[in-house]
Order: C-alpha cells, then structure tokens, then sequence
C-alpha cells in the first residue's frame, strides 16, 4: 500500500495495517481487584531481635482472608504504614506455620523506624504476596546449603523451616548464619533449636571475636571455605548484604558449584509490587514480578545492575 | 456495526465549540490551548481558540494517568493516640465520568497504546501472583475517548513514523479531525467516535473533501524526514544489551544531561509512578504521582545502595526501557511513539534518536 493510499484510508476511518486497531483498548470491568489496596492487619507479637532488627508476628484482620490467604516460600509483601508509607520484606514464617505472618524488619528508612514503633494489637496494610518464590520442587531430593548474612537469614528462614516441616523431600541441610556480633544476630530465639537439632547442620559466625562467644569468627566465604560443601547434588540458597554476596558466590564457585545451584534473592527499591511503576527492574525483568528470587544462572544472564 | 457509523463527517469552524459543548454535556472535554509559550490541554472552556491547529507541548497522558491521583485515602477510627492504634477504614475514590481528549496528535493516541499492556498486567502474565491489573487506569481508559487532529506538517523533531505511526495515524484514536477549508473532516474510527457525530451540525462529508484530507495526509507524510531502513531500528534491542558495560558509551551520551526529567514529564509513554502518603495523623490519603527515573532518588534504597546513582546508569535505562526491554516484555513493539517531545524539551539537547541508531552502530563494530 502507498502512503497516499494508506493516507486515504485513514481519512476515510478505516484502519492502518499495524498495531492494535483503531479505538482498541483494554476491557475493563467494574469488579476488578485493586492491587494497591492493603489487607488490614493486626500486629499480634513483636520480637526485638538486634538493636536495628525487629520481627512482627501480624494477623489478617478479615477472619477468612486469613484462613485462605496462601504463599510460597520467598515470596514477599508489602507492609503499609498509613501515612507514612509501603515497603517490601518477605513472609519469612513457612507456608507451613500459619497461625501469623512473620515479618522482620531492619530499621533503615521512615517506614521501617514508624514499624519499630509498632506494638502488639497496632494495625498495619499488608498487600501480598508479591513476587515468585524457591524452586524448593526442583530441590527435592538434594542437599540443601543456606548461607546467610545479617537480615538475609529472613529470606532463607522461610525456606528452611519449610524444608524442616517437609524434612523427608531433602537430603542433608546445612546452615551457616553470619552477623557482625552476637548483638547483630536475629531470631537468636530459635539459634538453640536450630543448633541441636539432628536434622540440621548449623554454623554460626561473627566478624570479630566477642566475649562469651562460642561459635565460629570470620567472614562467611571464609567460613563457607572451611566447611567445603560438595557441590554434588546440592543446591546453595544465600542471601545477604551485596558485599558479602559478592564473595559468598566466588567462594561457592570455587567450592565447584555451578550457577544452576546457586540460588539467591534480591532487592530494590519497590513501589507498587507488580511490575508497573517501573523502578525496580534490570533490563527486562522486574525483581518485584520476576523475583525477588533469581539463580545466579539467571543473573549472568542479566545485565549486571545490582 | 453499520458501515453508516463509520461515514465521515464534516463540521465548519464555526459549529466547533458549540460541538464540543454539547458533547462537554456528556463527558470531561480536555482540549489544547495556549498559555504563555506552551499549548496544555484543559477542560473545555471560553476562548480556547479551537478553530486553529495547536500542537500541545505536553502529553495528554495525564487525562488516564493523572499527575498525581489517590490510590485510596483512610481514616482512623476509635482513640487517636498512636500512629497505628485504632481501626483504620479505607476508602476507594469514586470514579470520574467519561472524558474525551479533543485535538490529540496521533502521536499521542498511539502512545496510550504502549500505556495499555503494562496497566492491563501483560508484563506479569508470567509472574506467580497471577496478573495485576490496574483498575485506575482502566477504567478512564475505557471511559475515554480520542479525537485526533491530523498533523499538518511534521518538525524536525517528529519521528512517529520510525516507531509505526504517521502524522493521521487511527491507531488508538476514536475520531479522526482533518483539517480543510472552512472546518473539519471527521473520520471515525471507532462505534464510540462514530456516536460522537450524532449532532445536526456534524453534516454527511462530500467524497472531494475526504479527497482533500488524504491529499493533506499524504503530504503531511511527506514532509517527514528520512527513517531509518526498516527493520533496522528493531536492532536496538540487542545493541542496547550488547553496550550494557559500555561505560565510556554511555557517558558520551549522557554528558549534556541535565538529570531534569523534562523528557519524562513530557513523553506520551512515559508512565512510572511513585507512591507517597500524606496524611494529618488521623486521615490521609495514598498518592500515586508521575516519577521520573532520570532522577537519581528514583532507585535510591533505605540502606543508602543505588544501582543507578550516575546519570549515564539513568539515561541507559531510560532508553534501554523504550528500545530494548518493553519490547522484549511486548511482543517486540518499542515504548516510543516519535513524538520527539523529548528532544524538543531538552534543555541540553539530548537526541534519544541519536543515542539509538549511534547504539546500533556502535554494537555492530564490536
């Protein structure tokens, strides 16, 4: 078709070849779900769990939304303080346990020093959940490693207590844990169990030595050293602050892993949760929708915008 | 659908306004006028000047996608003693009525095209939530109609016809408004821009004037500059990935950048938001207002990390989006309709034309 003719057409109202066609737009019906709208919840315990640290145990105020509310391990959501704002943290209780949903929170920014001052039976917005989860059917069968810094234990929190509520679907599971101090450690509640307990391997590391402290001291890829993991039918879960990351997944790769075992979770910035307002991608995926959960197989294929 | 609704129609200048008044009865008219140096679109009202072609200096983006709009606002109820005691009641705003965006470019309308799939949760069909649809947008989407004037000639700014448009593109327009001798030829292109002639100075078209809007049409056409070959342009994709590390590339072409965001502000599909309370301590209301990610708080993290804290990272990302990564979500189409706003309203003269064919050409020597 010329331009001319083509010009013709249009004048005429009729439709060009490309695209959708004229006046076509999304349907809209008036019943549909608003995504930006918080579940109110009750805060029912809050646990100090360092001096930045504190963990919410929250439960949905509608009754049924609570006994039908359904998540993945590793999937997150968005606490809302009203008026004040939203932020994203994992569910880091298992999918297995719901009498609550546990939150833990560092206190970085407005909305996480307004939560700190929450107390039990305040009212908070939850919209969740948000984001994929563990590919914990792929990892049936293996031997599990978490590797775990500072307030990325709560990601692997939710998968490891899954994992120990569906023990018999796993192979051996380790656990190493590092903080700076014994301050710094969270959910120091559970550390005994977690150290006892038959099925679980933990080790627990702090930067520099501190009186009283009877685990191991150095930096979490040393200690990964040490402890060597095979890498034979294992699968590596971390989580952590960028730098300790970033010399965990050499240790790992060192050890012999490959990028298809290795599996960590990210974050960014976050507003609306489902992949719309546009802040937190990299290239095309969006670590809200796409993630948070990547393995670094994924990742290197990614462009590199951590 | 009758071929009848889809006859067009012919309105002289003088009929104009009260036209559009009559339609004003119905729905929010949003028309162009001209305040100071810039043409913004406002409701329909006295002296609007609508009998000349004004090309608006913004977007009509904010008609679907206000600047700044209450997600829901809420109220405490019981004791107002702390931040979260008491029982909190949230309120959904009531939506508006329909509106009709008189005077759009087809630029315009076109990029409400590359708007739809994001707000209708195409983006996430993968993701496990299940799809996240946008019922703000929708809605006034689907409450909106578009009457698009004909661009008479383009700038040398314009390049719709690179991204899949031209000057009287129908794509995403209701009605489409030619300007002729004496008034208007009415093409609709749509039942909803048909519905919109049912009024008795909206008369049957003469076939020479319709002749006479395809000639301008054609010339319109004509005065566009050279595009790139087709097909080319659809190698930015992969250069834009290819040069990701290019530091030195990217640098280049974000020097002149001023981080002000005008092209964001200004650009048809731009659409990321940002999402802020406000609030009295006892109610208040969650907004969602235009974001710009030239600004280097738009990625900036509580604990002080910032993926895209240089400029070049910004700029990277703003053309990475619209060349390389919308297209990959969908089904290849750029989020980019060529209105060349972006270029025009630069301050330091950023040419994101530029920065594409220069990405192309730069992979395709690595």
């Amino acid at each position: 078709m010329s331009k001319a003719q083509s010009a013709a057409q249009s004048a005429a109202g009729t439709a060009p070849g490309k695209g959708p066609g004229p006046g076509a737009r999304p349907a809209f019906a008036g019943d549909l779900p608003n995504p930006y709208l918080p579940m109110p919840a009750t805060v029912i315990e809050v646990i100090n769990e360092s001096p930045s640290i504190k963990t919410f145990r929250l439960v949905l105020n509608d009754e049924r939304a609570m006994r039908d509310f359904h998540f993945e391990p590793g999937q997150v959501g968005q606490l809302s303080m009203f008026g004040v704002g939203e932020s994203t943290f994992v569910i880091n209780s298992p999918p297995t346990r719901k009498d609550y949903l546990q939150f833990s929170v560092m206190k970085a920014g407005e909305n996480t020093a307004a939560l700190h001052g929450l107390s039990a039976g305040d009212t908070v917005g939850v919209r969740a959940p948000l984001g994929n989860f563990f590919p914990y059917e792929s990892m049936k069968g293996k031997d599990i490693v978490f590797i775990g810094g500072g307030i990325g234990m709560a990601p692997l929190r939710t998968l490891l207590l899954f994992m120990l509520d569906t023990r018999k679907d796993y192979g051996r599971i380790r656990l190493l844990y590092g903080a700076r101090s014994p301050q710094d450690m969270a959910f120091s509640a559970e550390l005994p169990d977690w150290l006892v307990r038959g099925d679980l391997e933990t080790v627990l590391t702090i930067d520099r030595e501190a009186e009283g402290w009877e685990h191991k001291v150095g930096l979490i890829p040393n200690v990964l050293l040490e402890m060597a993991p095979a890498p034979e039918n294992c699968v590596a879960v971390t989580c952590g602050p960028p730098i300790m990351i970033k010399f965990t997944l050499q240790a790992l790769e060192k050890l012999g892993f490959a990028p298809e075992q290795i599996v960590t979770t990210l974050e960014k910035r976050m507003k609306c949760g489902i992949g719309i307002c546009g802040r937190c991608n990299i290239g095309d995926k969006y670590v809200c929708v796409d993630g948070p959960v990547f393995t670094l197989a994924q990742l290197k294929g990614m462009p590199n915008e951590l | 659908m009758s071929d009848r609704s889809f006859t067009p129609a012919f309105i002289s200048f003088k009929a104009l306004s009260g036209w559009l008044r009559a339609l004003a009865q119905k729905a929010t008219v949003h028309a162009p006028r001209r305040e100071g140096r810039a043409v913004v679109y406002r409701e329909l009202g006295d002296g609007q000047g609508l009998e000349s072609f004004l090309r608006p200096t913004e977007s009509a983006k904010h008609v679907l996608f206000p600047r700044s709009e209450a997600l829901f606002s809420f109220q405490r109820q019981g004791e107002a003693a702390g931040a979260a005691s008491g029982k909190i009641r949230l309120q959904e705003p009531e939506g508006e009525g329909p509106a009709i965006i008189f005077g759009a470019l087809s630029c315009d309308a076109r990029g409400f095209l590359s708007f739809d799939p994001v707000y209708d949760g195409c983006g996430t069909a993968q993701a496990v939530g299940g799809i996240a649809k946008d019922p703000y947008y929708l809605r006034r989407r689907a409450n909106t109609s578009i009457i698009v004037r004909a661009c008479k000639s383009a700038l040398n700014t314009c390049f719709c016809h690179w991204v899949g448009g031209g000057p009287a593109s129908t794509e995403g327009a209701d009605l489409l408004a030619t300007d002729l001798e004496g008034g208007l030829l009415l093409s609709p292109c749509s039942e909803a821009g048909a519905a919109l002639l049912e009024h008795p100075d909206c008369v049957p078209a003469l076939p020479e004037q319709i002749a006479a809007a395809a000639a301008l049409h054609a010339a319109a056409e004509r005065s566009l500059g050279e595009a790139p070959p087709a097909g080319e342009l659809a190698a930015s994709r992969a250069a834009l990935l290819a040069l990701f590390e290019n530091s030195e590339f990217w640098q280049r072409q974000s020097a002149q950048c001023l981080s002000c965001g005008a092209c964001t502000y200004l650009c048809p599909t731009c659409y990321c938001f940002n999402i802020t309370d406000e609030s009295n301590g006892i109610a208040g209301a969650r907004l969602r207002s235009w974001d710009s990610c030239m600004s280097a708080l738009f990625t900036l993290e509580a604990s002080g990390h910032n993926p895209r804290a240089a400029k070049a990272a910004r700029l990277k990302n703003r053309v990475g989006h619209k060349f390389s990564y919308y297209p990959a979500i969908h089904e290849g189409r750029f989020s980019c309709c060529g209105c060349g706003r972006c270029i025009k309203s630069c301050p330091s003269s950023v040419d994101i034309r530029k920065i594409v064919l220069a990405a192309i050409k730069e992979a395709a020597h690595v």
